[in-house]
């Protein structure tokens, strides 16, 4: 764009150029937010990832069940003492994602162990009560959680997470 | 694509690049390098406006098919949650849907200039063909996205367009129902429209690329009409012709975001707010205003083979210019009779498309027909013998003395954007006069706190307005678009979250199965939905002596009246969008004890000033006191239909604050960005001149 009579007045008519440019491209970055932001969820599909409380009355010791939320499996197992007792017997130190049992459930209601049922390698869910832990164990590649829903051989990385939950009552809690 | 390019690159990466694809040298030949004449006015970028079209809709598109469900149950209601849940989706729906309009805007100012200009004569035949291609799969894809909202325009547009092709003697009826999938138009025809009207933008531009390719072997023409034939005719495209057509893109970015922000339905019709129904069309159907001036030429012919016929030949026509037209001087600035008769035609069109939206009847048949035979006549009478009898002025020498010898002289230009622009508003208003309904009075303009630009709900009547809702309306209308939680959304009534969750909970909505399989009853959740007073369609009409009370979600968007010559071309000033208001407020108020005398009510009835027909099923719904506000508001029924209309605009269009709020940032970023564009297109031209 150099050409000889731009010598006259070099900076005035480079500020020009820059100036455009510069609002031609803050206009080009500000279009792009609502291209892009329209991907996320939408009001509706964030209004029913809501709370859901769930029943444990009905679920008796040894048994499980599972629940969605936000499109998720949810397990709820309830355990027994052994399976419990299990949990707790290993040491902390040697698992590959170190965390103790009490850290996995709510004080006073050790029975229960509600985790987010999808495997943290690459999103399968697990087979509850299966595996060499008596937890669970995931079908795809073989990884194997404890009854506490710890990792303990396998390629998946973490443990099985603990979604946000409270109880509301002794045997009713809220999930989210 | 002009010429092997003389483009070396320096950096060794792109250099390696060239050496195996010379992409770089064509863009550059292409885009940079490439000569365009140097006398070219603003009626030229449209070429780059439309380009720039093209992409908006495309990249909307695929936005909008990301979120939109193409199946009759749902169609409707898929485009409705667009506008309300999707982030930004209010925008990029009207982007697409006022897009549509801005396009065809775009491409009739290019084919008018093409015409005046003499774009269509040797060597440029093929050019002009590939526009006409273009054109033609535009109407088809503008057609076909109208159908996608399933509204009830989509519909009965769709099968009166399909039904066109009945008219083909005997497989016309087989080729209808090859279109449709099935007996009539349904769910099969919805989803091949679906796929077609994702499929044809691309191979649009496909053409593009053609139209573009012959564009740069033949050269631009010009407004002089003479072929450049020195180095001093022409200036390269970068950065001359990139800057002009940027500046013309933001001027054309500030008109198409007027209707994007202010006049959002403005170019549509209130009945698409109504959903399909194939047991009802409505009173006038009328296409979309880009069509009406072929709608009027079926119209005018009383055979229905021939009505098609020349519709479609009006569009063929075209395609034969280059031979009809045999003039050796291309632009009409030196043929003066033709440049008249250019003028006579270009009204002739508007008066078609303004005849497209009239009913057809009395008068408006006949101007059809005289209108429709001058619209032929230009073509294969005006243009041939043109050719032979006219003794066109002298054209410059060159494009350089063009340009000379313009310096002093620009009148013409600005008083032909002018007509242009009159005529365009014309137009395009025609559209909504249609409508008129006999003997219905216009209810009375009120005032409304979220009329013009800056508008804003008044949240104390909103929060009436759902009092009123909830206490009379509710008994037999649904809110089915309307979620509970909606109410504590910004831009609405200003419930809290736990005012909402509050409110849900007052109502008792359906949920199941359970364990046991039984549907059960709970209270309301902020995610609900508003539940509706009838189970179906069919116990609503039972309990209201066969009339469907329509569901209120959209109401104030899906009723209108027409506000006839010269109003709305001024409404296209004023942004006056308020006609549902209006009608909504003014039924509620327009009820009359005794009919007029001489109009027997039917049994049932209730007589309504503003109720097309005047008899109304539904019996007068409020009286003074009948509502108490605790606000101090006063109890009267002026007070209930101003508060329940507000309440139910926002519930139409929940997102309205934001676009107006939206509008004005936009506004204010173009009108810089327009200023610096036109300030560097001068600094760049200052060394072409
Ligand atoms: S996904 Fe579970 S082991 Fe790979």
């Amino acid at each position: 764009m150099t050409t000889a009579s731009s010598a006259d007045h070099p900076t005035r008519r480079d500020f020009l150029f820059v100036a455009t440019g510069a609002v031609a491209a803050v206009g080009g970055a500000a279009t792009l937010v609502p291209f892009i932001s329209q991907m996320n969820p939408d009001a509706s599909t964030i209004a029913a990832g809501a709370p859901i409380e769930v029943d444990l009355a009905p679920i008796a010791e040894g048994q499980d069940i599972k629940v969605f939320w936000r499109g998720k499996p949810i397990f709820i197992s309830h355990r027994t003492k052994k399976q419990i007792d299990e949990a707790r017997k290993v040491p902390v130190a040697s698992l590959p994602d170190p965390q103790s049992d009490e850290a996995r459930v709510k004080p006073g209601k050790d029975q229960w162990l509600v985790v987010i049922g999808i495997c943290t390698h690459l999103g399968c869910i697990p087979i509850a009560h299966e595996g060499q832990y008596d937890g669970f164990f995931c079908p795809c590649h073989g990884s194997q959680y404890d009854t506490s829903g710890r990792i303990r051989s396998g390629p998946a990385p973490t443990n099985l997470p603990v979604p946000p939950y409270q109880f509301v009552s002794d045997t009713k809690i809220q999930i989210g | 694509m002009s010429g092997p390019s003389d483009y070396q690159p320096t950096n060794p990466a792109l250099k390696w690049i060239e050496r195996r694809l010379p992409i770089l040298g064509l863009m550059h030949s292409s885009f940079v390098a490439y000569p365009t004449p140097r006398n070219l006015n603003y009626w030229w970028t449209f070429g780059a406006i439309l380009s720039m079209m093209l992409g908006v809709q495309i990249i909307t598109g695929v936005i909008l098919a990301m979120h939109y469900t193409p199946h009759v149950d749902m169609a409707f209601k898929s485009v409705e949650s667009i506008v309300r849940d999707v982030n930004y989706g209010w925008l990029l729906r009207n982007m697409h849907a006022t897009g549509a309009s801005m396009f065809f805007v775009a491409v009739y100012v290019h084919m008018f200039r093409g015409l005046y200009y003499g774009s269509y004569k040797e060597p440029r035949e093929i050019l002009w063909i590939l526009g006409v291609i273009i054109y033609l799969l535009m109407m088809a894809t503008g057609f076909m996205g109208y159908v996608l909202p399933w509204g009830q325009m989509s519909f009965w547009g769709a099968t009166v367009i399909t039904n066109l092709f009945s008219a083909i003697p005997y497989v016309g009826d087989s080729i209808v129902t090859l279109l449709w999938g099935g007996y009539s138009v349904g769910n099969p025809t919805l989803n091949r429209f679906f796929s077609l009207h994702y499929l044809l933008p691309f191979v649009i531009a496909g053409v593009v690329v053609l139209h573009v390719w012959a564009l740069h072997v033949a050269g631009q023409n010009n407004p002089a009409g003479v072929e450049p034939k020195t180095e001093k005719d022409t200036v390269p495209f970068t950065p001359y012709a990139t800057m002009k057509d940027a500046f013309g893109v933001s001027c054309f970015m500030l008109f198409f975001a007027w209707f994007i922000f202010y006049m959002p339905n403005y170019l549509g019709e209130a009945d698409n707010y109504i959903p399909a129904n194939p047991g009802v069309t409505p009173a006038h159907i009328v296409p979309e205003w880009y069509y009406l001036p072929f709608y009027a030429i079926l119209r005018s012919i009383p055979n229905k083979l021939a009505g098609v016929v020349a519709m479609f030949g009006a569009i063929l026509v075209l395609a034969f210019l280059p031979w009809l037209d045999t003039a050796r001087t291309k632009s009409s600035k030196y043929r003066p009779l033709a440049k008249q008769f250019f003028w006579i035609f270009v009204v002739v069109c508007v008066l078609l498309g303004w005849l497209g939206a009239k009913p057809a009847e009395g008068i408006y048949v006949i101007a059809g027909r005289v209108l429709t035979f001058c619209y032929f006549a230009y073509f294969l009478i005006v243009l041939p013998l043109l050719s032979r009898i006219e003794k066109p002025r002298p054209v410059p020498n060159s494009i350089a003395d063009d340009v000379l010898a313009k310096a002093g002289k620009s009148a013409p230009m600005v008083s032909s954007v002018i007509a242009l622009a009159v005529a365009g508003a014309l137009f395009a208003g025609s559209a909504p006069s249609a409508r008129a309904a006999e003997g219905q009075a216009a209810p009375p303009s009120q005032k409304w706190s979220f009329a013009g630009p800056f508008g804003k709900f008044d949240r104390g009547a909103m929060q009436r307005g759902l009092k009123v809702y909830k206490e009379v309306c509710a008994s037999c209308h649904g809110l089915s678009y309307i979620a509970f939680r909606n109410l504590a959304d910004p831009g609405g009534p200003g419930f809290s979250v736990a005012q909402s969750a509050a409110f849900a909970s007052e109502y008792k909505v359906k949920d199941g199965p359970n364990d046991a399989g039984d549907m059960f009853e709970r209270p309301g959740r902020p995610a609900d939905y508003f539940p509706s007073p009838f189970p179906n369609e069919q116990a609503a009409r039972a309990a209201n002596g066969g009339a469907l009370p329509p569901d209120l979600s959209l109401i104030t968007k899906a009723r209108s009246y027409p506000r006839g010559f010269p109003m709305f071309v001024v409404d296209l000033f004023t942004q006056f969008q308020e006609q549902g208001p209006n009608y909504v407020s003014g039924l509620l108020q327009g009820y009359e004890e005794k009919p007029p005398a001489g109009f027997t009510l039917p049994e049932g009835s209730s007589y309504n000033k503003y109720f097309p027909g005047h008899a109304i099923k539904m019996p007068n719904p409020l009286s003074d006191g009948q509502v108490t506000y605790d606000d101090g508001s006063p109890a009267t029924v002026a007070q209930y239909a101003k508060d329940v209309t507000t309440f139910l605009m926002w519930t139409a269009e929940p997102h309205m604050e934001a676009r107006k709020k939206l509008g004005l940032q936009v506004f204010v970023f173009l009108i810089l960005l327009t200023g610096l564009l036109y300030f560097t297109k001068k600094k760049i031209w200052a060394d072409a001149h």
